[in-house]
C-alpha cells in the first residue's frame, strides 16, 4: 500500500489534496500496489478521492497542526510501502514529523514522480531551484513531499472502499486564533501568479495587480524588498528567502530579476516579464517579455484577458 | 534562559551554483559561505530575549571544520559559546539525531532552527528534532513572545496566520518576521575580537542515514525570450493560450 495523507480544511479539500491522491497512484502503479487516502474529511466528502485513485479511503479525527497529525500518522502506516504528503505549509510540518518518528527516509520539495521503486529514486529542488537533486531513499519507511502543482491532478477510478480509523495522539500546541484570507487563491499551489516589485512605485498602485490576478484566478506575490517596505504583506514575499512558487504561469511586473528572486520563481513553466528597462535581469529568465511601462501594459492585459475570457 | 539557535551554513545568495564533473555534490570553489538567511532572523531573536530578560545562546552547526568561520561569526553577532558537531551533513534524520543528542545533554528551555536551509532546501531537520524530543513545535514562526515558562508564536499557514500558545522548552522554524529585517545584526569589531576567544566545543555526531544523493544537475537552460512590442498586447494572450497553453 502507498498510503498518502489527503488535506482538508473545515471539510474542504484543496487542489494539492486530489494531486497528491494522483501522485500516490502514480507511485502504486510503479510498484504495483493500492492506494490508501487518509484524511479528515467526511466520509461523504472523501469518496471522491476514489476518482483520482484510491483504493481504500479512510476517514478519521485528526489533531489540529501538522506536528499533531505527523503524530498520528506515525501510527497508522505500519504496514505502508510508502506515504506521501503534499508541500502545503502544514505537509512541510507532517512529512519531517513522520519520518522522524517512523525512521523513515524522506525527500521534500519533490519535483517528479519516482523513477524506480527498490529503492525509491525521484527529483527534487535544491539551491533555491538552482540545481536538480536525484535522491535514493534506502532505509526506512520511504516517504515523499512534492512541491504543489509538481505532477497535476490525474483522474484515475481506483475501488474507493470506505473504512474509518481511530488515531492516537494530540497537540502540543494550544491554537489561540486562525486567519485565512477566503476567496483568495493560496500562493504556494496557484496555477498563476501576478507578481509585482518597486516598479510599481507605491502600494496604491496595487489595484491593476489585484485586477489583473481577478481576471486570471492568480495569486497575488511580490518581490522582497516591496514586502520589506509594507507595501504588500510578508507572506506575498517570493524568491530564495521567501516562498517558493512553481506555476504554470509567473507574471512578473517591475521586478528587476534579481539572483535571489529568481531562486524562488525559475521553476515556473512559463515566465512572462514586463519591465521598462531592456537590460533588466528578467528577460534571460523569461519565455515572453514586454519591454514597456507597466502603467500603460497591465490595463491593456487586463483589458485583452478580458475579452479572451468572455471569448472562450 | 538557555536558547540554542541552530545554524546552517550555506551558499551566498548570489552564488553561483555549479556542481563536480562527475555530479556528485556541489563544488565549492569560489563559492562564499554565509549564515543561513533563515537562521539569522532566529539569531537577531535570541539577543533580543536576552537583552530584555537575559540568555545564554549556544549557535551550533553540523558540519566539517570549514564551517567553523561560520560559528565565529555567529558567535561576533552575540552568541556566547558555540558548538561544531562534527560532521558531513548529507540526511536531515542524521543531522536530526546529532542535535536532538545535544539537546538532551543539554538543558535547553528554546530552540530556535531557520524554517529551512538555502542550500539543499529540504524543510526537514526542525520538524524532525521536536518529534524526536516530544517538544511543541512551531515552523514559519513569524512572532515569538516568551513569558516565563510560556510562549504564544505566530505562524504563517496556507492562505494566512495561526497563533498558538505553548509550554517550554519548544522548537521554532522561523523565518523573516520573528525579528524585521532592518533589525538583523551583523557583527561589529568588538564582537569580532571578543569571538575569539568565546567557546566552540567540537562533539561527535550520529552516525548512519537514510537518504543518498545520486547526481547533481543544474535546470535545463532557457531559450532566449520572445519579446511581445508593448502596443501589441493582444499578441501576449494569443502567445500564452496557443502556444504556451498557460491560460
Ligand atoms: C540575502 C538576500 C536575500 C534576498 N532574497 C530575496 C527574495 O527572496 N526575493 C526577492 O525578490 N528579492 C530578494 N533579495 C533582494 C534582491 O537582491 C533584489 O534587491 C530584489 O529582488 C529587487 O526587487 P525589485 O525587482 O522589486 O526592485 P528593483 O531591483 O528596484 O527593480 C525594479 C524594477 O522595476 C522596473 N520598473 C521601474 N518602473 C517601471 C514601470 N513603470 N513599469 C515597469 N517596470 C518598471 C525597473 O526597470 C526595475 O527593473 C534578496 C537579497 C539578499 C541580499
Amino acid at each position: 500500500m502507498i498510503v498518502v495523507f489527503v488535506e482538508s480544511w473545515n471539510n474542504q479539500f484543496k487542489k494539492a489534496s486530489f494531486e497528491a491522491v494522483s501522485y500516490a497512484r502514480s507511485w502504486a502503479n510503479t510498484a504495483g500496489c493500492g492506494v490508501r487516502a487518509i484524511t479528515s474529511a467526511s466520509a461523504e466528502n472523501a469518496s471522491q478521492l476514489a476518482q483520482y485513485g484510491a483504493d481504500e479511503i479512510a476517514t478519521l479525527e485528526l489533531a489540529q497542526t501538522g506536528a499533531g497529525i505527523g503524530a498520528q500518522l506515525a501510527g497508522l502506516v505500519g504496514d505502508a510501502q510508502g506515504v506521501v504528503v503534499a508541500g502545503t505549509a502544514m505537509g512541510k510540518i507532517i512529512a519531517p514529523t513522520l519520518a522522524a518518528l517512523t525512521s523513515g527516509a524522506l525527500s521534500t520539495n519533490t519535483t517528479g514522480t519516482p523513477k524506480s521503486t527498490s529503492p525509491v529514486v525521484v527529483e527534487r529542488g535544491a539551491f533555491s531551484s538552482k540545481g536538480i537533486e536525484t535522491i535514493s531513499l534506502n532505509s526506512g519507511l520511504p516517504i515523499i513531499s512534492f512541491v504543489p502543482n509538481a505532477i497535476g491532478i490525474k483522474e484515475e477510478a481506483g475501488a474507493g472502499v470506505m473504512t474509518s480509523v481511530e488515531a492516537s495522539g494530540a497537540d502540543k500546541l494550544t491554537t489561540n486564533d486562525v486567519s485565512v484570507a477566503s476567496g483568495k487563491v493560496a500562493l504556494p499551489e496557484a496555477e498563476i501568479v501576478v507578481s509585482a516589485g518597486r516598479g510599481l512605485k507605491g502600494p496604491e498602485n496595487w489595484g491593476m495587480i489585484e485586477e489583473l490576478a481577478d481576471v486570471l484566478g492568480a495569486a497575488t506575490a511580490c518581490s522582497k524588498p516591496v514586502s520589506d517596505i509594507g507595501w504588500r504583506p510578508h507572506s506575498e514575499h517570493v524568491g530564495q528567502t521567501g516562498i517558493q512558487v512553481n506555476p504554470n504561469l509567473y507574471i512578473a511586473v517591475g521586478i528587476s530579476g534579481a539572483i535571489q528572486h529568481l531562486a524562488g520563481v525559475s521553476a515556473s513553466k512559463t515566465i512572462v516579464a514586463i519591465n521598462t528597462d531592456p537590460e533588466a535581469p528578467f528577460f534571460k529568465a523569461a519565455d515572453y517579455g514586454i519591454v514597456g511601462d507597466a502603467f500603460e501594459v497591465v490595463p491593456q492585459l487586463i483589458e485583452e484577458l478580458r475579452a479572451f475570457k468572455a471569448a472562450n | 534562559m538557555n536558547i540554542l539557535v541552530c545554524i546552517s551554513h550555506v551558499p551566498d545568495t548570489t552564488a553561483k551554483i555549479n556542481f563536480t564533473a562527475d555530479g556528485s555534490a556541489l563544488d565549492p570553489s569560489g563559492v562564499q559561505f554565509v549564515i543561513n538567511p533563515y537562521d539569522e532572523f532566529g539569531l537577531t531573536k535570541a539577543l533580543h530575549i536576552k537583552e530584555a530578560q537575559g540568555a545564554t545562546i549556544t549557535v551550533l552547526n553540523v558540519g566539517g571544520p570549514e564551517t567553523e568561520p561560520t560559528l565565529r561569526k555567529a558567535l561576533a553577532i552575540g552568541a556566547d559559546q558555540a558548538v561544531r558537531i562534527n560532521a558531513t551533513p548529507t540526511d536531515a534524520i542524521t543531522v536530526a539525531k546529532s542535535i536532538k543528542n545535544h539537546i538532551q545533554a543539554n538543558a535547553y528551555d528554546l530552540i530556535i532552527c531557520g524554517q529551512e536551509s538555502i542550500d539543499y532546501n529540504g524543510q526537514e531537520v526542525p520538524a524532525m528534532v521536536a518529534a524526536f524530543l516530544d517538544l511543541p513545535f512551531v515552523n514559519a514562526c513569524v512572532g515569538l513572545d516568551i513569558n516565563g515558562g510560556s510562549a504564544t508564536a505566530k505562524a504563517e499557514i496556507d492562505g494566512g496566520h495561526a497563533s498558538y500558545s505553548c509550554s517550554l522548552p519548544m522548537v521554532v522554524g522561523g523565518k523573516k518576521g520573528l525579528v524585521e529585517e532592518k533589525d538583523l545584526r551583523i557583527p561589529n569589531m568588538r564582537g569580532i575580537m571578543t569571538a575569539r576567544t568565546k567557546p566552540l566545543a567540537v562533539e561527535e555526531a550520529e552516525g548512519g542515514g537514510h537518504t543518498a544523493a545520486v547526481s547533481f544537475a543544474k535546470p535545463a537552460a532557457k531559450s532566449a525570450v520572445k519579446l511581445v512590442p508593448a502596443d501589441q498586447v493582444n499578441e501576449l494572450v494569443r502567445l500564452l493560450h496557443e502556444e504556451s497553453k498557460s491560460i
